[in-house]
Order: C-alpha cells, then sequence, then structure tokens
C-alpha cells in the first residue's frame, strides 16, 4: 500500500509538467463541473467539501483513484474518459494546497 | 412653407419630451410581470432583466457563492430571494436593483420555497441539515426544523423543499431516505408529518401544479416515489419501481432537476438519472408509458406552458445541446446547438421565447419557440440559473 502510493507519488513527480492550458482547464473544470455538487469553492453541497482542511488525511492515491474511477455507492463518477492519472494528481495537490480565489 | 414645418417642428417638440421625461424618470412607474433575475453564477451576483425587450436593466452583486442558487418571487413580483450555496439568503428588489437584506443563515444550503400566503421563506439546508424559516419582510428568523433522522442523532441534507397549500411547505432527507410535511399555520411551531423509509437518497422533487402531488426522484435507487397531499394518510407510493432494472447504469455527471418538470396534456416527461432517456408517464395512473432516447443524460426537461414542446438539456460532456421534443408524436423535432455548459432554459409564461443559459460562452441566449430562431443575447458572467418572475403565482416555484 506504502509503496504503491510511494510509486504513485513518484510518478506523478516525475510526470511531465502540464501545459498552462491544460492547468487552467482543470482548474475550470474543477470550480464549473467539480463545482456543481462539491460547490464552486469547493465547500461541499450534496457531495463532501473539497477544502484542504477536509482532504489533509485523506491519502493522495485514494484522492487520484476517487477521480479517475468515481466511487462506487455515491453519485462521484469516473473522469478518466477526459483525466489522465498525472493530471488527477495535478488537481489532488491543487485542493490540497487550496484553490486560489 | 409652414404648414410643413409645423408637424416636424412638433415632432421635435414631442422628441425633446420623450428624453426629458425619459431621464428623469430613470425609477418610472413599471411593473415586474416581464421581468426575471439571471445568476451569475462565480461572480456574486445577478442581472436583472426583462422579456419584453430582452434586455438586461442592471447587475446586483455581492451574493457569496451562487453555484446552484435558485430563487423565489413576492407575491407582489417585487421582490426575489436568492438562496446561494453558502447558506446566503438574499432579498433584491427588483425595480430599485438593490440588495434589501441578506442573512447567512447556515453553512450550505441549496434551494428555498415562499409559503402560500408570501409571508416565509423557507431554505432547505445541507449544513447544518434541516430547513429555516424566515420572515419574508425582514428575513428574521421565525423557526428551524432540524433534519434528524434515526436514533443516533445525525443530520440529514435536505432537497426537494417546495411550498404546498395549507400552509405547508414540503421536503425531502437525501441521507435519511424520509419525506417531511412542515405545517407553519402557527409559523414559530411548525407541525412535522415524516414518512420514513420511502427510498434511497432522494435527491430532488416536483410538486404538480395543482400542489396536490409531490414526487421525489431516487437516486439510490430506479424509481421515484410519490405522495398524494389530499390524503397524507395514504402514505407514499412507489413510482417507476426498478425501472433500469438489469441495464448497466452510467455514472451521472450531473444531477437531474425535477424542478421545472414537464406535464404535457395527459403526458409527464421526467429525467431519466444515468441514463440517456426521458421517461414518459401516464399523467392519470403516474405509470410508465415510454423512454425517448436522447443526446446525453438530461438535467432539465422543461414544458413549454402550453405542453406542445419539451425542451431538454444535458450533463456534461454532452452539455453544448438542448433538444426540442414534439409531446404528440414524441419526437425529437429539433436541436440547438447554443455552446458548451448549457445550465438552464426558462420560458416565458406564454412560451413564445425561451431563455437559455450558455455558461462557458458568457451568454444567455433568447429563442423563439415557434422558429427556433435566436431573438436574443444578453452577455452573462458565467450564467447558470434564470428564474422569471412568473413564478410568483406558481405553487411550487
Amino acid at each position: 500500500m506504502l509503496a504503491a502510493a510511494l510509486i504513485l507519488t513518484a510518478s506523478a513527480a516525475n510526470a511531465a509538467p502540464l501545459s498552462n492550458e491544460r492547468e487552467a482547464a482543470l482548474l475550470y473544470l474543477l470550480r464549473q463541473d467539480c463545482g456543481s455538487c462539491h460547490g464552486a469553492t469547493m465547500g461541499g453541497g450534496l457531495a463532501p467539501p473539497l477544502l484542504p482542511q477536509s482532504l489533509a488525511e485523506a491519502p493522495d492515491d485514494a484522492l487520484i483513484a476517487a477521480i479517475l474511477d468515481g466511487r462506487p455507492g455515491t453519485p462521484m463518477p469516473p473522469w478518466r474518459f477526459e483525466i489522465n492519472p498525472d493530471e488527477a494528481a495535478w488537481m489532488v495537490r491543487q485542493l490540497k494546497g487550496g484553490l486560489a480565489e | 412653407m409652414t404648414l410643413a414645418t409645423s408637424p416636424a417642428r412638433l415632432l421635435l417638440v414631442l422628441l425633446c419630451l420623450v428624453i426629458t421625461t425619459g431621464a428623469a424618470g430613470a425609477e418610472e412607474v413599471r411593473g415586474t410581470g416581464d421581468l426575471g433575475i439571471v445568476i451569475e453564477r462565480t461572480a456574486s451576483a445577478v442581472q436583472v432583466i426583462e422579456t419584453t425587450g430582452r434586455t438586461s436593466l442592471g447587475r446586483i452583486a455581492g451574493l457569496g457563492d451562487l453555484s446552484h442558487a435558485s430563487a423565489v418571487f413576492s407575491r407582489d413580483g417585487r421582490y426575489a430571494f436568492v438562496f446561494g450555496r453558502d447558506g446566503g439568503l438574499s432579498k433584491l428588489d427588483l425595480l430599485t436593483r438593490r440588495l434589501v437584506k441578506r442573512v447567512v443563515q447556515a453553512g450550505n444550503s441549496i434551494g428555498g420555497a415562499i409559503s402560500q400566503d408570501g409571508s416565509l421563506i423557507a431554505v432547505s439546508n445541507y449544513e447544518p441539515g434541516g430547513v429555516r424559516i424566515f420572515d419574508a419582510k425582514t428575513l428574521a428568523p421565525v423557526a428551524d426544523i432540524p433534519a434528524v433522522y434515526g436514533s443516533n442523532g445525525a443530520r440529514s441534507k435536505v432537497v426537494g423543499l417546495v411550498d404546498a397549500p395549507g400552509d405547508r411547505f414540503v421536503f425531502s432527507l437525501y441521507d435519511a431516505g424520509e419525506i417531511w410535511i412542515a405545517d407553519v399555520s402557527q409559523p414559530d411551531k411548525p407541525a412535522v408529518t415524516k414518512f420514513a423509509d420511502v427510498g434511497q437518497q432522494p435527491y430532488d422533487a416536483l410538486i404538480t401544479p395543482d400542489g396536490r402531488t409531490y414526487i421525489a426522484g431516487l437516486f439510490g435507487e430506479d424509481g421515484l416515489v410519490m405522495l398524494d397531499l389530499w390524503r397524507p394518510e395514504a402514505g407514499v407510493r412507489r413510482l417507476l419501481d426498478g425501472y433500469g432494472r438489469g441495464e448497466e447504469k452510467l455514472p451521472v455527471y450531473k444531477m437531474p432537476h425535477l424542478e421545472g418538470w414537464a406535464r404535457a396534456g395527459d403526458r409527464i416527461f421526467l429525467p431519466a438519472v444515468g441514463r440517456h432517456e426521458l421517461l414518459v408517464l401516464d399523467a392519470a395512473t403516474f405509470t410508465e408509458i415510454g423512454r425517448i432516447p436522447v443526446h446525453g443524460q438530461p438535467v432539465f426537461a422543461v414544458a413549454r406552458p402550453d405542453g406542445r414542446q419539451v425542451w431538454v438539456n444535458f450533463a456534461h460532456p454532452l452539455n453544448d445541446t438542448v433538444q426540442i421534443i414534439d409531446t404528440q408524436s414524441l419526437e425529437i423535432v429539433h436541436e440547438l446547438q447554443p455552446g458548451k455548459a448549457v445550465m438552464h432554459l426558462e420560458f416565458t409564461p406564454r412560451g413564445e421565447q425561451v431563455w437559455i443559459s450558455v455558461r462557458d460562452a458568457d451568454r444567455v441566449d433568447v429563442y423563439d419557440t415557434d422558429s427556433f430562431a435566436r431573438i436574443g443575447s444578453i452577455p452573462a458572467d458565467k450564467p447558470s440559473g434564470i428564474f422569471l418572475t412568473a413564478r410568483a403565482n406558481r405553487i411550487g416555484l
């Protein structure tokens, strides 16, 4: 488990940086589309909040998996069709650091 | 010569008069029947619009987090009550275009309703889960109904809050799977009737325009649940139980909405959860008549006020399209691509035009519902919900 997390972190760290356009598109997706359930400021809604304090205890790999494959038994859908693992890892870093206002 | 100039002069004088009157009468006397608001979801603002000339009259800002914001109107059509995601409840004056009063009444909210007599505003909250009731005049708190369920004191998120005849509010508890009726004839002492185990995760609800039937959609299982408010003692009844049984359900990229649901003649049209389909029900028996395959997962399915057409928008990533269904033939008779992220649509009261918010294009477009021609467009900052004052006179809106 720990090894898997390390590998994931390492692969995320080694990944080629995302283009500015792609980062902007992912931030837009976070605020506008993830925001329809999690709130535009990530404060939560029908879905849980995604604020730094609410995610602090959650392992990155679990959050990345939730983005890519959804969370069965909840309304959270999989996003793998338009978000790749490196991009999901970048989104998790953004969320844990707090989205700029 | 004089004969020729006199009318011209007269016209000039009249023109001057018109201009002067127009300038002096910035707050000219007018009605509110053709007014409405457009939510600018990330700009903490709304635009006040009018549907006669199809223009924006101005903007009211400082309204907090308006993602998923909705609104109801005072019975005189002058004030809008806007329910923000951040628990903000704002009272706006559409005529002066000013924020009259704003209270932050909870941590996280989803919508609200106005009472039958217009005196109370109820807000459904996710955090803390429950319904809070306010004086419509002052926004002073009147009552608090915590959505406590089970034996350990847990509170449920509240969804699908509507007003109903007989001084009642009706709402659903998402986490608890319950429907509650709050009788507010004594506003500070709501009498609550609870219906437990109605189904898993009711996610939204509607009330029929006659105020008789409350229907909640279920997310946790395929089906809907119905409560006859004329005979609440008869309890809840399941509709379309297991309508997708045996079929693989698609992940849902945006929760469908039941408000603005479509009844056309003897048929009811509802978005199916996690399917590229509209469900068609018999309005008398609430049984399934059929399904209409559509472009994507429906979010809103709204009937034109005359019931002849149903307009449907769709969830991400197929959200650039609107389809129009003829309610007689059940055929898709037209398709529009207004732009990326069509969030909401609202008809004028008699249905000759429809206003469509196109979030990613930062526009609200107006279409003629007969020719499907675009007849107007207003720039707006990430527009979402559109609410016209005609709602002031409708049960459940």
